[in-house]
């Protein structure tokens, strides 16, 4: 222990300042082959299942969440297809009332937390290094920690469903149906845990992908020069971060109501069910935009690609991608209309709903341009766009429709109401994310996808999409009610009900198309080129897949579509440490280098500590002691984290 | 990387730490502390939606809530930032030898803060399961507990670590800075709180 003694502390500065000149750093005497094979010893995954329950890899743990999201949509779109076979004809018998309501509570709890959310994260924690030319994400062993904690609620939740005690609440869960008076069980706890892991993961991810954009951009990539994919997410990372909070207190305040007896929405002990609105919808409102503005990113990303030139207005797009991030949270009270508000409630509600469609439009304007200015090439990502814009503004315009407070009342609560959101979250977020996954195929895998496959699939798609949901519209105007498990002949309800059965099941083919197209692409696909889209961002700067840390040396940027900018040589940053991991911080909005930042070797303790925090949160279901006794684990596993594996002093920091 | 390079510029004397919005770890505290503080303002707007609901605060028949712990833990909470500005003054010196003989102070000030706190809980006049007066004002109470203790349990970890070897290096210092910034935020939530429990109840 070198404590105390100042001249011994000096003499050990010094030694250490020598042995720093020593460190290998990247540049003109290292560089090329010689290079990369000491980077892929440094950043490579270690051996073995340990190694990769262990690895801190951005591309690993981003592939991770996105096959896991891809799985739960493919479980969430089987609930659809039973609930679809079962409304197919008046007086169904498929399934009970009492299933039913656990069919659309696994459904649409699965599709908005386990799926849409998650895989807008994956897709960001894989991409967005590569963009911003740097060769982690920030807070690695976070971003493992928060995969691993959404894994575990995504089974806890399915594995609850297996076992018969699925939740069947609605994916909103409203007090009082929910609380202890009639929901006894545990069915509302599991629904409410679930909630607290996809809360906690999304939070941490959140975290790790604002400091990654805001600290880890490559040199000379300003603010201004950001790619819009980036700025897409730094919004929605921030919205993310104020809107979390609000459904985890509501949510810890309905299992504590279920469990120790507190009083927050029982009203015979002045409690308030609307309490727990409130405070839902503050989330579940922006939550929307959580899962759309992600896919804005990926529009404005593929129509600069396909019609070879940057997004028209790109300041306007960014303000447009900020307003929305914020209006987000002004309107939260338009899901409370039929619950009776003040006469200058109502107004300023519909006034603020009608304006968010302002910026929306705004975007879609600019990608307009673009394509109106461009030389438009339809390859697969591109017809999912033109699908995308198609089929979010019917459903922007329906959501105007019932942003009117008179034809609110009329509707809510009726199929109107499920065409509109499947409008805007299939044709808003879904149609992009296909497109950007074809898109990004050849990153991911080396491999492109079949472009007859992938168009034959679109087509199936877009026309069984607008088969299945269209006709849900003409259902709620003749006043079919969301969530009944089944309806009497004879008032018109056939017809819609049996087209949108048969849309469903072509939607279905459609994505059981792409994943086939996946699969035999990832074996047997044409090897993809360098940059088979003739893309302008930093990740088609390396090799498919990528290796394992990203860039041999640091990109700088000049422009805003650097690859199309730089015609010979890239320009580079040089002099990271090769033998360590490291990477370069620079600065919030200029980007000029500010730091190496020394980034975290693989641990096995992010897992650890999130199966110590999974039982703490399962066995809080069950008994409030479980939160005294299952923090202890949970914070001895995060202090084992935080602890370096060895004490010893390196020439410079290292975390190990 | 598939294209030939340019070498423009080398970093390799750049700083491995700096304080501040510099520092990669500072953004990331900054990130949960406004989660933190998004889940208190929530739960303060909580408590005034239910207050509004009542004819009286605390509800007819009920005594508020004794505030004598509750001023002793105040007066003992805002004292600790004389300590606590200390620590983060000399991380910012860089001066270890300073840090570590500060730290144990910041250490030991949380055994009577949480001892303090145990009375605060008999002192509400109100239990959880009574009415949801009792639920908000428990949860209130029980949120800034979590906060007290987990920076606690945090600041135990980093005096170890200062007291390693490892405690020289630089990061540790920023460190050090960060946990001192983040003990301001648990102070200064707390007064809104405070207010919120023995005051609010007796205007």
């Amino acid at each position: 222990m070198s404590r105390g003694d100042p001249k011994a502390v000096e003499a050990e500065n010094r030694r250490l300042a020598e042995e720093r000149k020593k460190l290998a750093r990247d540049g003109p005497k290292l560089n090329g082959a010689r290079l990369e094979a000491r980077l892929d010893k440094t950043w490579g995954r270690p051996h073995g299942f340990l190694g990769w329950l262990a690895t801190v890899d951005h591309k690993e743990i981003g592939r991770r969440y996105i096959i896991t999201a891809l799985i739960f949509l493919a479980l969430g779109g089987v609930l659809s297809l039973i609930m679809r076979l079962q409304l197919a004809r008046p007086d169904g018998h498929i399934v009970g009332a009492a299933r039913y309501n656990e069919l659309f509570t696994m459904h649409g709890s699965t599709m908005m937390f386990l799926f849409a959310v998650p895989i807008m994260e994956g897709i960001a924690v894989y991409i967005i290094p590569l963009m911003l030319g740097t060769r982690s994400t920030s807070f690695p062993r976070l971003n493992a920690f928060s995969y691993y904690m959404y894994l575990f609620g995504g089974l806890m939740l399915w594995g609850a469903f297996a076992l018969n005690i699925a939740p069947d609440i609605g994916w909103f869960a409203y007090t009082p149906l929910s609380g202890p008076q009639f929901s006894p069980g545990k069915r509302a706890d599991i629904w409410a845990q679930m909630i607290t892991f996809t809360e906690v993961s999304a939070l941490a991810a959140a975290v790790v992908l604002v400091a990654t954009i805001l600290k880890c951009r490559a040199p000379g990539m300003t603010l201004a020069r950001m790619p819009l994919f980036a700025w897409a997410m730094l919004v929605v990372a921030v919205m993310i971060i104020f809107a979390m909070p609000s459904i985890a207190l509501c949510s810890g305040m309905l299992i504590s109501d279920r469990l120790v007896g507190t009083q927050f929405y029982n009203h015979y002990e002045h409690g308030d069910a609307l309490l727990w609105q409130h405070l839902f919808w503050f989330f579940g409102h922006p939550e929307v935009y959580i899962i759309f503005l992600p896919a804005t990113g990926f529009v404005s990303v593929i129509v600069e690609t396909f019609c070879r030139r940057p997004v028209f207005a790109y300041p306007v797009v960014v303000l447009a991608l900020v307003s929305t991030g914020i209006l987000a949270f002004g309107l939260w009270v338009h899901h409370m209309f039929a619950t009776g508000l003040p006469r200058v409630g109502y107004s300023f509600y519909t006034a603020a709903s009608m304006t968010v469609a302002i910026p929306t439009g705004l975007q879609i304007y600019c990608w307009l341009a673009t394509m109106w200015d461009g030389r438009p090439r339809f390859q697969v990502p591109m017809l999912y766009v033109v699908g995308f814009i198609v089929t979010f503004v019917i459903g922007g315009l329906s959501g105007v429709i019932i942003a009117a407070v008179p034809l609110d009342l009329e509707l809510h609560d009726t199929y109107f109401i499920v065409a509109h959101f499947h409008y805007v979250l299939i044709g808003g977020a879904v149609f992009p994310l296909l497109g950007i996954l074809t898109y990004w195929f050849p990153k991911m895998t080396g491999r492109m996808m079949s472009e007859t496959l992938g168009k034959i699939g679109f087509w199936i798609l877009f026309i069984g999409f607008q088969v299945t949901f269209f006709p849900m519209h003409f259902a709620g105007l003749l006043g079919m009610p969301r969530r009944v498990y089944t309806y009497p002949a004879g008032q018109g309800l056939e017809l819609p009900n049996l087209l949108s059965t048969i849309g469903a099941f072509a939607v279905a083919s459609a994505v059981l198309l792409f994943v086939i197209n996946g699969v035999v692409s990832y074996f047997r696909g044409a090897p993809a080129p360098d940059n088979p889209w003739d893309a302008s961002t930093l990740e088609w700067a390396v090799r498919s897949p990528p290796p394992s840390y990203n860039f041999e040396h640091v990109p700088v940027v000049e422009s805003r579509t650097p690859l199309w900018d730089e015609k010979g040589e890239l320009p580079v940053i040089t002099g990271l440490r090769v033998d360590d991991k490291e990477t370069l911080l620079t600065t919030v909005v200029a980007a000029t280098p500010d730091l190496r930042e020394p980034i975290a070797e693989a641990s096995l303790w992010p897992f650890i500590a999130s199966c110590a925090t999974g039982i703490f949160f399962i066995t809080s279901i069950f008994s409030p002691w479980a939160i005294a006794f299952g923090a202890i684990p949970t914070a001895i596993a995060m202090a084992a984290w935080f602890w370096p594996s060895s004490l010893k002093r390196h020439p410079e920091p290292v975390i190990g | 990387m598939i294209r030939p390079v340019r070498f423009t510029d080398d970093v390799a004397d750049l700083p491995t730490h700096k304080f501040g919005p510099s520092s990669l770890t500072w953004w990331g505290i900054i990130g949960y502390m406004i989660v933190e503080g998004g889940f208190f303002a929530l739960a303060f707007a909580a408590y005034f939606f239910l207050m509004g609901h009542e004819q009286g605060w605390p509800p007819e028949g009920r005594a508020a809530a004794d505030p004598i712990a509750g001023t002793l833990f105040t007066i003992l909470i805002l004292l600790s930032e004389i300590p606590n500005t200390m620590i983060k003054k000399a991380a910012n010196a860089h001066d270890t030898a300073k840090v570590r003989k500060l730290m144990p102070v910041m250490v030991g000030v949380g055994v009577p803060l949480l001892i303090l706190r145990g009375f605060e809980f008999n002192s509400l006049n109100v239990m959880w399961s009574d009415n949801a007066y009792g639920s908000i004002i428990w949860a209130l109470l029980l949120l800034h507990t979590i906060h007290i203790a987990t920076d606690w349990g945090d600041t135990i970890v980093l005096w170890a670590l200062i007291m390693t070897p490892l405690g020289y290096e630089g990061r540790r210092m920023v460190d050090t800075d960060e946990n001192a910034l983040y003990w301001r935020y648990v102070w200064l939530l707390w007064i809104p709180i405070y207010l919120m429990i023995y005051w609010v109840p007796r205007l």
